[in-house]
């Protein structure tokens, strides 16, 4: 039954992935794409990751390829014009994927795994185990993750932002080039008596 | 029963897939990021697959980081096209030759 399941998820995904590098309109490849995501998360699930499917379904279909449908559409592309050359180099890109997938299942083929120790014994829960080790060995990777993100947000807004800027900031260059004179002006008064 | 050969193949599937995809759409930057984005799915494939196998969580945890860098990826990428495509009106890759690279 698991084997059944596997070939058909796995059929849906390779007809998937075909789709998304032949089909002539991007927003159908984007489609195409989230399905690939969504079948790879069933594929997964049946290697006991179950996270892993959740987060794929969750960042990738719900947040990157929206983002990707998002810009597809706002762009307006001349598909005809994107489209010339693909019949000259589907040869060549057929011939190199061709041979690259033979020389992996060559090698996969040829490599004895041992075959007894295969399947995973679950104790804990699959989240549970993976934030035991996330937040203890890998704390430091996943901290800087976390400031890989906050970068990628940051110069995804400044990159796409092109309004002038409204907001009233400091100025560090001019702040860095004052001089006392400038700023601290001595003035000479008569002592007062003191009463 | 399902054996760790069986994931591996899918994966190498998927990655020569998207290999041919990168050949055959070398116009349009969109497909060829959703490519990259294909080649990521087929290496953690492989790295789940491992980690099931071998009864090892430390897989799973490096396809977490995969993930985290793979959204950072495209999320500048399609920024950078935004841009790109405001400035030169396409998103050609042969239009792009500015720097005469």
């Amino acid at each position: 039954m698991t084997k059944i399941i596997f070939y058909l998820f796995a059929l849906i995904l390779v007809f998937a992935a075909s789709r998304v590098i032949t089909v002539r309109n991007p927003v159908h490849a984007a489609l195409f794409l989230v399905l690939a995501f969504f079948s790879s998360a069933a594929v997964w699930l049946l290697l006991h990751a179950e996270f892993l499917a959740i987060a794929l379904v969750l960042v990738y279909v719900g947040a990157v390829m929206v983002l990707f449908l998002f810009v597809v559409m706002m762009l307006d592309i001349n598909i005809a014009r994107t489209r010339e050359g693909f019949t000259r180099y589907l040869p060549v890109g057929s011939f190199v994927g061709v041979l690259i997938l033979v020389e992996m299942v060559l090698v996969v083929g040829a490599w004895k795994t041992d075959e007894s120790a295969t399947l995973s014994t679950v104790t804990a829960p699959n989240t549970e185990s993976l934030g035991n080790l996330l937040y203890t060995v890998y704390l430091y990777p996943f901290e800087i993750a976390a400031a890989i993100l906050l970068v990628a947000m940051v110069a995804a807004i400044a990159l796409t932002m092109r309004t002038k800027r409204q907001t009233k900031a400091q100025r560090p260059e001019q702040q860095v080039r004052v001089r006392r004179e400038d700023r601290v002006r001595l003035v000479n008064m008569p002592a007062e008596p003191r009463d | 029963m399902l054996v760790l050969s069986d994931f591996l193949i899918l994966g190498a599937v998927l990655f020569c897939l998207s290999i041919a995809g990168i050949f055959l759409n070398r116009k349009n930057v969109i497909i060829l990021l959703m490519c990259i984005e294909l080649m990521l799915l087929s290496v953690n494939m492989n790295f789940i697959a491992f980690s099931y196998f071998n009864a090892d969580i430390t897989g799973q945890i490096f396809v977490f980081f995969i993930l985290t860098v793979a959204a950072a990826e495209s999320a500048i990428g399609l920024a950078i096209l935004v841009v790109l495509f405001r400035n030169k009106n396409t998103i050609n890759v042969e239009d792009i030759d500015s720097m005469k690279g």
